[in-house]
């Protein structure tokens, strides 16, 4: 899956639980995510739509703030771990 | 000394301080596993901590005290999944179950009961749970207000699924707590005007105390994120003192919730905008223990300064 695939799956998790208050199809990949309206709650549905969607598990050092930050911020993670 | 000692050495202290609480009437036992009644002395104390409490709140929100509210210890099953504790705190909670069956469902608790089975896997949710923090049945009753940064005052019981050798871990507890709903700044200044004057009650009363950034105990892989991301906010401190040498434990903690309270219930601020709210804590069996570790078990020969605080007779 390449990245431009990664981000249209990710942004579409973000239309479902992201609780944002801009289009998710079209925020800004560097956008802050928590700027624009996502709950700490709201991230954990994010990590978790991500995780079945991708057919992943965060490790536990990816579990923070700075991974869910931004749409770049959130693909590149998931890229890493597909990697892995 | 390696982990192994200091974990013994830690359980030691602990079971040494529990032996004495016992021994000198403090701690009164019950049948509920990590379950503890208090002694006079204990009773007196707690009482005198809320007291001390009410003042520092009389002081800094002076309107506070028109609006000390009291909820009882249970509230309904809805109230964890509103304030998000069911996802958050699975391990904690706790709820109630009921018999409400006919005679024969009757007849066959009985029976499971003279076998000394366990009868109570027969009940059924009653609909109804412990209240894990004393501010959240506030959020309940505040829903869909208007909210102007007023200070509300509680004094409740708290359920927290955790047993524990530990004296210092309570599974009923009660806590004295301000709560301020408002803006974010609002939110924000009360946070820190209680940290201080909590930190500065603790200390007139003799115990050595430092704030620091903390977690809630936030459950399994999605804890870890929200763990994460509460101390990077440095949403909530924990005010410490060692009751154990080397071992610090919470006594007091203030915590911003940001707008989650205000988003789960609907509360917002003249502006419109959803409220942020804030609340401080004292546990006060914890500050009680604290200082009998401080002072001794004997309250009368406590320092003539921290007696009169706390209105001791």
């Amino acid at each position: 899956m390449d990245s431009t695939a990664i981000e249209t799956t990710v942004r579409s998790v973000l239309g479902q639980h992201g609780k944002l208050s801009e289009d998710a199809g079209t925020i800004a990949a560097d956008a802050d995510l928590y700027r624009a309206g996502m709950t700490s709650h709201a991230s954990v549905n994010v990590m978790l739509g991500l995780e079945d969607e991708f057919d992943i598990e965060f490790p536990e050092e990816r579990l923070t703030k700075a991974t869910f930050t931004s749409i770049n911020s959130i693909t590149e993670a998931v890229e890493a771990i597909n990697n892995d | 000394m390696s982990a192994t000692d200091t974990t013994q050495d830690l359980s030691q202290l602990q079971d040494t301080f529990r032996e004495g609480l016992e021994a000198h009437g403090w701690f009164l036992p019950t049948l509920g596993n990590g379950v503890i009644g208090l002694g006079p002395q204990a009773e007196d104390v707690v009482q005198g901590i809320a007291a001390a409490a009410r003042k520092v709140a009389a002081r800094l929100s002076p309107d506070a005290g028109t609006r000390r509210l009291r909820f009882p210890p249970v509230n309904g099953t809805r109230l964890l999944e509103r304030t998000d504790y069911v996802a958050s705190f699975p391990q904690l909670l706790g709820t109630i179950s009921a018999f409400e069956g006919d005679n024969k469902a009757h007849r066959k608790l009985l029976a499971t009961y003279e076998e000394h089975g366990d009868w109570s896997a027969q009940l059924t949710p009653a609909g109804h749970a412990l209240v894990p923090a004393v501010c959240h049945p506030l959020y309940a009753y505040l829903e869909g207000s208007q909210v102007d940064g007023s200070v509300f005052e509680l004094v409740g019981e708290c359920y927290r699924h955790e047993p524990s050798p530990d004296p210092m871990r309570f599974v009923t507890f009660r806590m004295f707590e301000a709560v301020c709903l408002g803006t974010p700044q609002e939110a924000r200044e009360h946070r820190e005007k209680w940290l201080e004057a909590g930190t500065n009650l603790l200390s007139s009363l003799g115990l050595e105390v430092q704030a620091d950034t903390a977690n809630d105990p936030f459950f399994g892989r999605a804890g870890k994120l929200l763990s994460a991301g509460q101390r990077e906010a440095q949403l909530k401190f924990e005010i410490l003192t060692e009751v154990y040498p080397g071992h610090p434990t919470a006594i007091a903690s203030a915590n911003l919730h940001e707008d989650h309270f205000g988003e789960a219930f609907s509360m917002h601020t003249a502006d419109g905008a959803v409220a942020h709210s804030a609340c401080f804590g004292f546990g006060l069996e914890r500050v009680a223990l604290a200082l009998a570790m401080r002072h001794g078990f004997d309250t009368a020969a406590w320092p003539a300064t921290v007696r009169q605080e706390l209105g001791l007779p």
